[in-house]
C-alpha cells in the first residue's frame, strides 16, 4: 500500500516537476504593454541605421503583402507544416507592435517570444536574429516605430493540428535555438567578421539556403547547401554551388549589388527581393556579406575552374545547334533563342543558357518558374523583361522544353518527373505572384544606375 | 503545314513552325487587330487568348499551339454583332491613336471571362503587361468595367430566358 | 480658273457677285497702291483660297471634305466633320472625307504644333459656310426667291412654300471653284448642333472591331516585306558586308546596298525578319564615339557653341542680393510610339506612290523626290494612319526607306516596318534642355525682377530637304542634313513658352540656340513648351513659398489674362484647393498653369501625389485640370486629349530619359526606356471643359504636358519638403532628397 502510495506519489512527483519543467520551457511572461514612442522622440540617426539594418534583414518583404501597406503583414509563407502568415509590425497600438517595449522587440528577435509572451513560428528567423547585437535591435526599433502605422489586423495562420499548438515551439527551441551560433574569428579581417555577423545574423541566409530537417531547423552540418523558399530552390552557396561558372568575391558583390551578373544571370523570385534591398544598404556591407559568401563556396578546384572557364568559352561564341531534332529543340529555336542567343549582353539580352544556374541545378523548380512567369518589368525603372510561358505553353510543352534545355547546356543527369514539377511551379507561381511584395529597385547596368 | 484554330475555324498554315503566331495572325490569315509593337513580349499590342489565356502572339511560335483554340478580337464580335467588350470600348470611346487597344481589349478579355466581377486592382494587375503611349489608360480601364457589367447584364438576361 | 460669270444685278445684289467683283477687281488692287490690300483668308484658306480644294459636292449629293490635315489619333477627322456638317447643314454620316495627300487636299504643311483647329478647322468652317451661301444664292436664282427667304437642312435648301432642291441637284460644273472670301456668314454657336456636341470618333469602331485602319494594315496584290539594316552609331561606315548569303536565303527577293543604306525585302515578313538579321550580322561597321557625356549633359549643352537672342525684355531686371536662382534639367527623350514606324512605296511608270504616316505629305514628298532625284510632281505621298507619334518620329524615314528599296524593285509594293529597337535608337529625340532663372520679391511679396535663359536645340530636323532624312544621309551619294534654325516667335521651339504670360515689372528672356546636335533631335509634342513651362511653374512655386504665399493666388496676384484666370480658378475650386491647406501623411498637391505658345489653350492642372519614404517611389494619385480651347467642337475629344497629356507628361517627368554610351544609343526597347504601366496610373482624373462659343478655335493637343510636370514637381515638394529641379523626377532621386 505505501509502496503503490509512494509510488504514486514519486510518479506524481515526477510529473508535476515534469509539468513544471514543461511549464518553465514553455511559459513566457507577458511584457507589459507602454505607450507607441512619439516617432520625433526617437534618433534621427539611429532611425536611418534600422532602415539599412531593416534592408539587410529584408523585413518589408516578408512583412508586406502586395498592395497592402508596408510592414502590415499579411504574406501568405509556406511551410511543410501549413501556411504562416507575418505579422503586422508596424507601430498601430491596436493591431501592430506600437505598444511594445523596445524589451518586448528585442525579446521577440532573439527568443522568438511575443510580448503576451506567445511562442512565435520559427518561420520568423530568430534562429538567426539571436545574433543581431543589442544596438542593432535598438535601431531596427527606432526604426519600425518610426514608420506609418497600418491598422491591419493579423490574418490567421492555416496550420494543421498540432501543430497550431504554440506551446510546441518551446520544444523547438529547447532543441534547435541556440543563443549566439556565431562568434568572431580572431583569425579573420574585421571585413570577413562584419560579413558573418551580417549573414548570419540579420540576413539570415541560411533559412533559405541551408536544407532543413523534418522538424523545420536548419541541418546545421549541412550549412548553405541548398533549401526552399516560396516553391524556389535556394542553390546551394557552398562547395556543392551547382553554378557553372563558380562565384567569387567580385561576382558576388556586384551580384548582391545589382541584382544581376553577366555570367550567371538575373536574380529572380525572393531573391530579387533581397538583391533590390541589398543595393539600399552601404555598400561596405554589401562588401562584407560577398566575402564571407565567398569563403561558404570555398576556392574552385582546378577541375571546377576549368569547367567553369568551359562554360564562359561556350557561352561566348555559341554553336549554332541547328541539327538538332526533336520537340524540346524547336521550342527553344523558336520562342528562347531569339533573345538568349544573341549578343546582346546581361541583363538586358537574356543570358547564354549554358551558364544558367537554373539549368544545372539538381532541382528543376526554378527553371520551371522562370519560363511560367518570365521576368516583370519594375516600375519606371530600367529592369529586364522576359515574358512569360504559362499562358502558350502547357505543362507536357515545358516538360519537353525543361529535358532539352538540361540536355544541351548541362552537365547534370537528366530530371524525371517534370510534368509535375511544372504543374505544381504553375499552381505556386501564380500564388507568388498574387501575394508577394513587388521588387522596388530594379538591377540595372550599374553604369546607369545611378542615371535618371 | 499545320492546322491552326482560330476564331472557331481550322486553317492551313504555311508558314514555318518557328514563325511567331503574329506574323501568321496578320499576313497569313489576314486579321488586323493584332499588332507588332516590340516583338519582344514588352508591350502587349499582340496579346490574344489561347485556351483562355492571355498570350503575347509575337514571341508564341506556331508550333506551340497544335490543338490549342486561338481567339483574336475579330473572332469577339465584329460592327455589326459587337462584343461587350467592343461595345463598352466604343461607349467609352476609349482610344487615341488606338494601336495599343486591340491587345487591351484581349487582355480585358481573358481576366473578364474568369472573373466577372474583377476589382479596379484586378484590372490594373491584369493590363500590367500592355503599355499605353497617348494616356489612355482612365478610358481603358472604365471600358474595361464597362464591359464586366455588359457582360453581368447579358448573362442575367440569358439566365431569366432559360429560366421561362 | 474662271469662276462662272453669270453677272445678273440680283446676283449682285445677293452678293453672289461679290466673290467674282473681289476676283477681277484682284489686278487693279495690285497696281491701285493707294488702295488697301485684301484682308487675309481664314486658316489655310490663305494658302489654298478655292472652295473646292475643301469641299466637293456630286451631282449624286455626295459631299466629300478635303483637309490636308492628318489623323493621328487626336480626333481631328470627326472634329472637322463636325465643323463642316455644321456650316453646310448636311447629316455628319453624309460626309466623306479625305485626308492629307499630295494628289488630292491642300497643302497645309505639318499636322503639328495644335494647329489643325486653327488651320484646317478655321478654312474648312469658312469653306463651308461660303459653299452653303454659294448653293442658296443658285436656289435663290431657280426658285426667285430673295435669299434670306431660305434655309438650309439635311444637304437641302427649302423655299418658304415648302419647294426644295438638293445640293447635288444644285450644284453645277466649276460652281465651287472660286476664291474663297475674307469673311463667312458662320453660324451662331447659340444654335449649334453638330459643334460642341458629343458626337463619337469616326475611327474608333475599325479600330475596336480589327477593321484595317493603320499603314500598318496595308495589303496591296504582290506586295513584299523589307526590312533596313541601320548603321548603328551616327556617322558609322559600312566597310564589308558579305550579302551573297543572305540573297540566297529562303523567300528572299533582293537585298539592297547603296553606301550605307543596307536592306533586305523578302515576300514573308518573318523571313524578311531572319535574313535582315543574317544582314546585321554580316555587317561589319566602323563607328566614331561621337555621343557627350551623358552623366555631364547640362555642362555639355551650355558649353557648346550657341546664338544667343534676347526674345522679351521689360525695364531692366537687376535681381536684389537675396534672389533666388535656380537651374531646371530635362534629358532627352524618346517620342516612343507603340507601333514602330511603317510605309508602303510602290514605284511604277516613273511615279512613287508613299503611304506613310508621316505628318507632313507635302514636306515628307520633297525630301523623298530630292533623295530620289526625282521631280516632286512624280512622287505622290498618301497619308495613313499610324500609331501616335507625338511629333517628328520615325514615319518620314521609314517613308524615305520604303521609297528607296521600291525603287529597286519596279512594279512591287514594298513594306517596310522599323523594329522596335531601331524605332528607339533612331528616331530624332526631344532636345535636352538647360534653363536658367532668377528672380527677386519686393517688398509686397510680388515679384519685381525675372531673369530666364534657356539652352536648346533647334526643336525641328523635320523633312523639307533629302538631308533631313536617314536613308539619304546614308547613301553612296547622301545628303546633309542642312543647318538648322531656330523656329520663329511667336511659336518658338527651344523657347516656345519661355516668355512668362505673368507681369513683371522688370522681365529678361534670352534664348540661346544651340545649332550642333551630338544627338539626332527633333519635334516632340509642346516641344520647348514642355521644358519651359516646367521650370516657369516649378519656380514661381519657390518664389511663392519665399513670399509665404498660397501658390494659386500668388499666380493670380501676377496674372492679368482673364481667361487664364478663369482656368486657374475653376481648376483650384474643382481640385478643392484650400489655401493653407495639409495633405495627408506622405502625400503633397501641386499647381501649375499655362498657355500654350502665349496664344493658345489654356490648362491649370491640380494634382495630388504620394511619395513612399521608404523607397522614394513617387506616384500621381489624382489630377484636376480647366481647360480653355475657344469654341469646343468635340467635348469629348478635347478631355480625351487633356486626360492623355497628363498621364504622357506624368510618364515623361517621372520616368523617362534617352541613355546613351560614348557611341550608340542604349535606351532601344520598353526594358531600358520604361514608361508608364497600369501599376502607376492614378487613381482619377477630372478635366472641366471652359467652352468659349464663338472664340476662335484654339489648339489643345500639346496644352497640359507643361503644366502636368511642373504640377507633379510641385506635389512633390510639398510632399517632401525638397525640391527637384533635374528630370526626370525619378525614385532614386526623390529618395536621396528625402535622405539628404
Amino acid at each position: 500500500m505505501a509502496l503503490s502510495r509512494n509510488i504514486g506519489l514519486a510518479v506524481a512527483g515526477v510529473a508535476i516537476a515534469g509539468a513544471v519543467a514543461v511549464f518553465a520551457i514553455v511559459w513566457r511572461p507577458a511584457i507589459a504593454a507602454s505607450e507607441p514612442p512619439a516617432p520625433q522622440s526617437l534618433d534621427p540617426a539611429l532611425v536611418k541605421r534600422g532602415r539599412a539594418l531593416a534592408a539587410t534583414g529584408n523585413c518589408a518583404d516578408c512583412h508586406t503583402r502586395r498592395g497592402e501597406k508596408d510592414f502590415a503583414g499579411g504574406l501568405p509563407v509556406p511551410t511543410p507544416f501549413g501556411t504562416i502568415y507575418s505579422s503586422n509590425i508596424t507601430p498601430d497600438p491596436e493591431t501592430g507592435i506600437g505598444r511594445w517595449p523596445e524589451a518586448a522587440f528585442a525579446r521577440a528577435m532573439r527568443s522568438g517570444v511575443d510580448r503576451a509572451g506567445r511562442h512565435l513560428y520559427p518561420t520568423f528567423p530568430y534562429d538567426h536574429f539571436v545574433n543581431v547585437s543589442d544596438d542593432d535591435d535598438r535601431a531596427l526599433y527606432a526604426y519600425l516605430m518610426t514608420r506609418p502605422p497600418a491598422q491591419q489586423p493579423a490574418r490567421r495562420n492555416e496550420v494543421k493540428f498540432p501543430y497550431n499548438q504554440r506551446f510546441l515551439i518551446a520544444g523547438w527551441k529547447l532543441l534547435f535555438l541556440r543563443q549566439a551560433t556565431w562568434q568572431p574569428d580572431a583569425a579573420q579581417s574585421a571585413e570577413f567578421n562584419r560579413g558573418a555577423y551580417l549573414v548570419e545574423g540579420l540576413a539570415h541566409c541560411g533559412a533559405c539556403h541551408t536544407p532543413r530537417n523534418a522538424l523545420g531547423a536548419e541541418r546545421q552540418s549541412a550549412a548553405f547547401a541548398g533549401g526552399e523558399a516560396d516553391n524556389w530552390h535556394a542553390y546551394a552557396i557552398n562547395g556543392q554551388s551547382p553554378a557553372p561558372v563558380p562565384w567569387d568575391t567580385e561576382a558576388l558583390f556586384f551580384y548582391l549589388r545589382n541584382g544581376w551578373h553577366p555570367d550567371h544571370g538575373v536574380a529572380r523570385g525572393p531573391m530579387a527581393q533581397v538583391v533590390s534591398n541589398l543595393s539600399s544598404i552601404p555598400e561596405s556591407d554589401v562588401r562584407a556579406i560577398a566575402l564571407y559568401t565567398a569563403s561558404m563556396f570555398g576556392a574552385p578546384t582546378p577541375d571546377r575552374k576549368r569547367r567553369g572557364d568551359e562554360a564562359l568559352a561556350q557561352a561566348r561564341s555559341p554553336s549554332p545547334k541547328s541539327g538538332d531534332a526533336g520537340a524540346g529543340a524547336a521550342i527553344y529555336a523558336a520562342a528562347c533563342a531569339n533573345c538568349h542567343e544573341t549578343a546582346r549582353p546581361p541583363p538586358y539580352g537574356g543570358i547564354n543558357l549554358r551558364l544558367s544556374s537554373g539549368i544545372s541545378s539538381p532541382d528543376p523548380r526554378n527553371l520551371a518558374n522562370t519560363i511560367l512567369t518570365g521576368v516583370q518589368p519594375v516600375q519606371g525603372e530600367r529592369s529586364p523583361i522576359m515574358p512569360g510561358f504559362a499562358p502558350s505553353m502547357d505543362d507536357a510543352q515545358i516538360a519537353v522544353l525543361m529535358d532539352y534545355l538540361r540536355a544541351r547546356f548541362s552537365k547534370g543527369t537528366p530530371w524525371t518527373g517534370l510534368e509535375k514539377t511544372v504543374a505544381e511551379a504553375r499552381r505556386g507561381q501564380a500564388q507568388f505572384l498574387q501575394t508577394s511584395a513587388e521588387r522596388r529597385n530594379a538591377p540595372a547596368d550599374p553604369a546607369q544606375r545611378d542615371k535618371p | 503545314m499545320m492546322t491552326l484554330k482560330v476564331n472557331g475555324r481550322d486553317h492551313g498554315v504555311e508558314a514555318e513552325p518557328d514563325t511567331p503566331l503574329l506574323y501568321v495572325l496578320r499576313e497569313e490569315l489576314q486579321l488586323n487587330a493584332a499588332k507588332f509593337g516590340c516583338g519582344l513580349g514588352q508591350c502587349g499590342a499582340c496579346t490574344v487568348i489561347v485556351d483562355g489565356k492571355a498570350v503575347l502572339s509575337c514571341v508564341t511560335p506556331v508550333l506551340l499551339l497544335e490543338g490549342k483554340q486561338v481567339t483574336t478580337l475579330e473572332g469577339l464580335g465584329s460592327l455589326e454583332a459587337a462584343a461587350p467588350i467592343q461595345r463598352a470600348f466604343m461607349e467609352e470611346q476609349a482610344a487615341q491613336c488606338g494601336y495599343c487597344i486591340p491587345g487591351m481589349m484581349m487582355q480585358a478579355q481573358a481576366l473578364l471571362q474568369r472573373n466577372s466581377r474583377p476589382t479596379d486592382a484586378e484590372v490594373r494587375g491584369a493590363l500590367q503587361l500592355n503599355l499605353c503611349r497617348c494616356g489612355t489608360h482612365m478610358r481603358i480601364l472604365r471600358a474595361v468595367h464597362r464591359a464586366a457589367a455588359l457582360m453581368r447584364t447579358a448573362d442575367a438576361s440569358m439566365g431569366e430566358r432559360s429560366a421561362q | 480658273m474662271n469662276a462662272p460669270l453669270i453677272l445678273d444685278r440680283r446676283r449682285v445684289l445677293a452678293g453672289g457677285g461679290a466673290l467674282i467683283l473681289s476676283f477681277s477687281l484682284r489686278p487693279a488692287f495690285a497696281q491701285d497702291q493707294a488702295a488697301p490690300p485684301p484682308p487675309p483668308l481664314p486658316g489655310s484658306l490663305k494658302q489654298s483660297p478655292f472652295l473646292d480644294s475643301w469641299i466637293k459636292v456630286d451631282a449624286d449629293g455626295g459631299i466629300t471634305l478635303f483637309t490636308g490635315k492628318a489623323e493621328i489619333g487626336q480626333g481631328v477627322k470627326t472634329a472637322l466633320l463636325q465643323i463642316a456638317a455644321e456650316e453646310l447643314d448636311v447629316p455628319f454620316g453624309a460626309l466623306k472625307l479625305v485626308t492629307a495627300d499630295t494628289a488630292r487636299t491642300a497643302n497645309e504643311g505639318y499636322t503639328s504644333g495644335s494647329n489643325s483647329m486653327k488651320d484646317s478647322g478655321t478654312a474648312i468652317q469658312n469653306a463651308a459656310a461660303q459653299v452653303r451661301a454659294l448653293l442658296v444664292a443658285e436656289a435663290a436664282r431657280r426658285f426667285d426667291v430673295p435669299t434670306d427667304n431660305l434655309r438650309t437642312e439635311n444637304a437641302e435648301v427649302i423655299a418658304p412654300d415648302g419647294r426644295r432642291l438638293r445640293y447635288g441637284e444644285l450644284v453645277a460644273a466649276e460652281m465651287l471653284h472660286v476664291q474663297a472670301q475674307p469673311k463667312s456668314q458662320l453660324k451662331d454657336p447659340a444654335t449649334f448642333k453638330v459643334v460642341g456636341q458629343q458626337v463619337a470618333r469616326v475611327d474608333i469602331p475599325a479600330k475596336v472591331t480589327g477593321g484595317a485602319a493603320y499603314v500598318q494594315d496595308m495589303r496591296l496584290p504582290g506586295m513584299v516585306h523589307a526590312r533596313v539594316v541601320r548603321p548603328p552609331s551616327t556617322g558609322a561606315q559600312l566597310i564589308e558586308c558579305d550579302t551573297a548569303a543572305v540573297e540566297k536565303m529562303p523567300g528572299v527577293v533582293k537585298v539592297v546596298r547603296d553606301g550605307n543604306f543596307l536592306a533586305v525585302a523578302a515576300a514573308k515578313e518573318f523571313r524578311a525578319i531572319k535574313a535582315m538579321n543574317a544582314l546585321a550580322a554580316a555587317a561589319k561597321w566602323r563607328e566614331t564615339p561621337t555621343l557627350p557625356k551623358q552623366d555631364d549633359l547640362p555642362n555639355v549643352l551650355t558649353g557648346l557653341p550657341s546664338q544667343d537672342f534676347v526674345i522679351h525684355q521689360q525695364g531692366s531686371p537687376s535681381p536684389a542680393g537675396n534672389a533666388i536662382d535656380a537651374t531646371y534639367t530635362r534629358p532627352y527623350h524618346a517620342h516612343g510610339s507603340i507601333g514602330p514606324s511603317c510605309a508602303v512605296a510602290q514605284f511604277a511608270d516613273g511615279a512613287m506612290t508613299v503611304w506613310t504616316h508621316t505628318q507632313g505629305v507635302y514636306p515628307d514628298r520633297q525630301g523623298i523626290a530630292e533623295m530620289l532625284r526625282m521631280p516632286p510632281a512624280s512622287v505622290r505621298c498618301i497619308h495613313v494612319e499610324g500609331s501616335g507619334c507625338y511629333g517628328h518620329n520615325g514615319a518620314d524615314d521609314a517613308a524615305a526607306d520604303a521609297a528607296l528599296i521600291a525603287r529597286a524593285l519596279p512594279g512591287i509594293p514594298v513594306r517596310v516596318q522599323w523594329m522596335r529597337e531601331q524605332e528607339h535608337a533612331f528616331e530624332p529625340f526631344g532636345p535636352a534642355m538647360v534653363t536658367k532663372l532668377k528672380a527677386s520679391l519686393d517688398g509686397q511679396g510680388m515679384i519685381s525682377d525675372w531673369n530666364f535663359e534657356v539652352w536648346s536645340n533647334t526643336h525641328s530636323t523635320r523633312p523639307g530637304g533629302a538631308g533631313s532624312l536617314l536613308a539619304a544621309q546614308h547613301i553612296a551619294q547622301p545628303f546633309t542634313p542642312p543647318a538648322p534654325k531656330p523656329l520663329p516667335l511667336p511659336e518658338g521651339g527651344g523657347d516656345r513658352n519661355a516668355i512668362p504670360i505673368y507681369k513683371f515689372p522688370n522681365a529678361k528672356v534670352v534664348h540661346h540656340f544651340i545649332p550642333a546636335m551630338p544627338v539626332r533631335v527633333s519635334a516632340l509634342r509642346a516641344l520647348g513648351a514642355y521644358h519651359n513651362v516646367f521650370s516657369i511653374e516649378s519656380f514661381i512655386d519657390e518664389l511663392a513659398a519665399a513670399a509665404g504665399a498660397d501658390p494659386v493666388e500668388f499666380r493670380l496676384k501676377h496674372l492679368d489674362d482673364s481667361r487664364g484666370r478663369d482656368a486657374i480658378e475653376k481648376a483650384a475650386r474643382e481640385f478643392g484647393w484650400q489655401r493653407g491647406q495639409k495633405a495627408p501623411p506622405d502625400r503633397g498637391y501641386g499647381f501649375a498653369f499655362a498657355r500654350y505658345k502665349n496664344l493658345a489653350a489654356y490648362c491649370a492642372i491640380a494634382t495630388e501625389v504620394e511619395v513612399n519614404r521608404e523607397n522614394g517611389r513617387p506616384r500621381l494619385v489624382r489630377a484636376v485640370a480647366a481647360v480653355d480651347s475657344g469654341q469646343v467642337i468635340n467635348p469629348d475629344g478635347l478631355i480625351n486629349q487633356i486626360e492623355g497629356a497628363i498621364l504622357q507628361s506624368a510618364s515623361w517627368t517621372l520616368y523617362e530619359s534617352v541613355t546613351f554610351d560614348d557611341t550608340r544609343i542604349t535606351s532601344i526597347d520598353w526594358q531600358t526606356y520604361p514608361i508608364l504601366r497600369f501599376d502607376a496610373v492614378p487613381d482619377s482624373v477630372a478635366v472641366h471643359i471652359i467652352n468659349r462659343p464663338g472664340q476662335p478655335f484654339l489648339g489643345s493637343g500639346e496644352t497640359g504636358q507643361g503644366p502636368a510636370a511642373a504640377s507633379i514637381a510641385n506635389a512633390i515638394a510639398n510632399a517632401t519638403g525638397k525640391r527637384l529641379r533635374d528630370l526626370p523626377l525619378t525614385r532614386k532621386r526623390i529618395k536621396d532628397a528625402i535622405d539628404a
